[in-house]
């Protein structure tokens, strides 16, 4: 069986605003029906990326190629490509004075669809998302949750191909992001979408199936989320601190064998088999320095901090 | 119906359904014109004579300030009405949902022409709604005034809120548009003869009026509906001139508004 050509590919896609490099030959592939992660920092380039396929910026090269058209190419159909295309912006593109169903009929039109098709797809998405009960209500009265479904529903009306989200849990509460990537493993199964997303929430990048870490423009590691957390260890042992420094200094002094530690969101984290027993020692041993401890397994955020030697999220969220 | 014209009728839709929605813009395009109608009309309406004219009921010297006001209210109307639809461009711009637009297989020329025509439709109405009260303030209306009155009205629709737009595209907050409004739209108005006849006027103003597209679909407005008060047939060198520079208006501030979306959207 020959594979599927590749939903989305890039080769070494670089953009430049000016003298500033916002993305430096990034390379990828995303096999169709993949949910695929860009993950990085705020000024990481994937929001640069993800309005490059979005069609949303031109390309400044023909390294993009989406559904077999490339981006930025005399002989590629725009328009044929946007048609196959769903995407949902990080800000709400839902007109607010509208209702849900006139949000989700003006999407459909703006993709050429009407009549009895467009009717029977918005009833579709509608019951899909639980929101037939809602469809004479302005979008402007519904909950944050809410408008990201009708969001949802409305990129997904024209049966895109290929669906783009853009941080799509930021101003979700846990519950709702909860259903959100429930709707999307649906979508998946059901629908067959390749969903691309961006996302600074490493928690968020582990339920992709692959992952891609953006780091000042660059690849800083990609992959499946459990092989890149895999390359890290098996066993973290984080230590609460005053002072991660002094606790390294100390600790490389009196246990030379130790790994390297690493500081994560002001706590010294290192990677180590039997994590809980040597946890357990070194509070006994320093209980004024190590206030506590936790073992856990490495997660992107790790792996985005030991490839890059900077943190995923800022000093302040800690 | 085909497809290709799907993604400009919901457009144009979204215009009146935001229209309807939003009452506070209907009344405020509406009052203010209509404020200075009766304000700036009822102040003048004692001291202001019209230049020339004998007897006669029909002649210039039988109308008053609020009657030789009366088609420049309408035009402020349609101006103040094609800024507060355009003005929109920003806002949607803001909230994100013009980049969804933009993402969408419909053309920019849809995108442009469902946003103009529907601001200009609404600018129309309203204008219309407006002229249905000229026999009670002493404006006689017959069929074929008000025809051309409401021709002209739809010319004048249509350029100003395609020059509204093409404004408001290149604007990035609400601010600076009103600066434009300001600065351009608003001065085009006063210098059109709306307020005044600008056969009395010095000659630089009547220079600078002659510049002035809108002089010109004032004048064919004000000489539908009130033949007598149209005193300014003087300035042009042609009666076809007006309805020449009010057709070029239109057409090129309708070309403008596409052509500034297809410079923004292609890849």
């Amino acid at each position: 069986m020959t594979p599927l050509p590749p939903a989305v590919s890039a080769e070494a896609v670089s953009y430049r605003y000016g003298d500033r490099l916002a993305l430096d030959c990034v390379d990828f592939t995303v096999d169709p029906g993949v949910i695929y992660g860009f993950l990085g920092p705020n000024g990481s380039g994937k929001s640069t990326l993800f309005r490059l396929l979005a069609t949303l910026i031109p390309p400044q090269g023909e390294g993009l190629s989406i559904l077999g058209q490339v981006l930025g190419s005399a002989t590629t159909d725009l328009p044929a490509l946007r048609r196959r295309l769903g995407v949902v912006f990080q800000y709400p593109s839902l007109d607010l004075d509208l209702t849900v169903g006139e949000n989700l009929t003006l999407q459909g039109r703006l993709f050429g669809i009407s009549g009895a098709d467009l009717s029977l797809r918005r009833s579709r998405r509608l019951e899909q998302f639980g929101l037939t009960d809602r469809v004479g209500e302005r979008t402007r009265a519904l909950s944050g949750g809410l408008r990201r479904r009708v969001e949802l529903a409305k990129a997904l009306v024209s049966d895109p191909r290929v669906l783009l989200l853009d941080e799509p849990s930021t101003g979700l509460d846990p519950a709702a992001r909860r259903q959100f990537w429930n709707l999307l493993e649906t979508l998946r199964r059901d629908d067959d979408v390749t969903v691309l997303l961006t996302t600074h929430f490493f928690e968020e990048a582990e339920g992709c199936d692959r992952v891609l870490l953006l780091d000042e423009g660059r690849v800083a590691a990609k992959g499946q989320p459990s092989e890149l957390t895999a390359e890290v260890g098996t066993e973290t042992l984080t230590l609460s601190t005053t002072d991660p420094d002094e606790l390294s200094r100390v600790l490389a002094e009196r246990y030379p064998d130790l790994p390297t530690p690493w500081t994560l969101g002001g706590q010294l984290r290192l990677s180590v088999d039997g994590a809980a027993d040597l946890g357990r020692r070194l509070h006994d041993e320093w209980p004024e320095r190590v206030r506590s401890f936790m073992v856990g397994r490495p997660t992107l955020e790790d792996v985005f901090m030991l490839r890059t030697g900077r943190q995923l999220r800022e000093e302040s969220a800690s | 119906m085909t497809a290709a014209l799907l993604p400009f009728l919901g457009l144009l839709q979204r215009e009146l359904l935001h229209f309807v929605r939003q009452p506070t813009r209907m009344v405020s395009a509406a009052a203010s014109p209509l404020l200075f109608w009766v304000l700036i009309g009822s102040g003048f309406s004692g001291s202001f004579r019209l230049p020339g004219g004998g007897g006669g009921s029909d002649s210039a010297a039988g109308i008053d300030y609020l009657q030789y006001f009366f088609p420049g209210t309408l035009l402020l109307l349609v101006l103040f009405s094609a800024i507060f639809s355009t003005i929109s461009v920003i806002d949607d711009r803001q909230n994100g949902f013009l980049q969804g637009a933009l993402v969408s297989p419909a053309s920019g020329r849809a995108i442009v022409l469902g946003k103009v025509l529907g601001g200009a439709l609404l600018a129309w109405i309203q204008g219309v709604l407006l002229l249905l009260i000229a026999p009670w303030i002493g404006v006689p209306m017959t069929t074929a005034r008000t025809l051309a009155a409401c021709g002209i009205l739809a010319l004048l629709a249509v350029g100003l809120t395609s020059l509204g737009f093409a404004c408001a595209w290149r604007t990035h907050s609400t601010q600076g548009f009103h600066g434009i409004m300001n600065l351009l739209l608003v001065p085009m108005w006063l210098l059109s003869g709306a307020l005044f006849p600008l056969s009395g006027a010095p000659t630089w103003l009547q220079v600078v009026a002659r510049l002035n597209p809108l002089t010109y679909g004032l004048h064919l407005f004000r000489s539908a509906l009130q033949p007598a008060a149209a005193l300014d047939s003087g300035l042009f060198a042609s009666p076809l001139l007006p309805w020449c520079v009010t057709l070029a208006f239109t057409l090129v501030a309708l070309g403008l508004a596409l052509a500034t979306v297809r410079e923004r959207s292609r890849l």
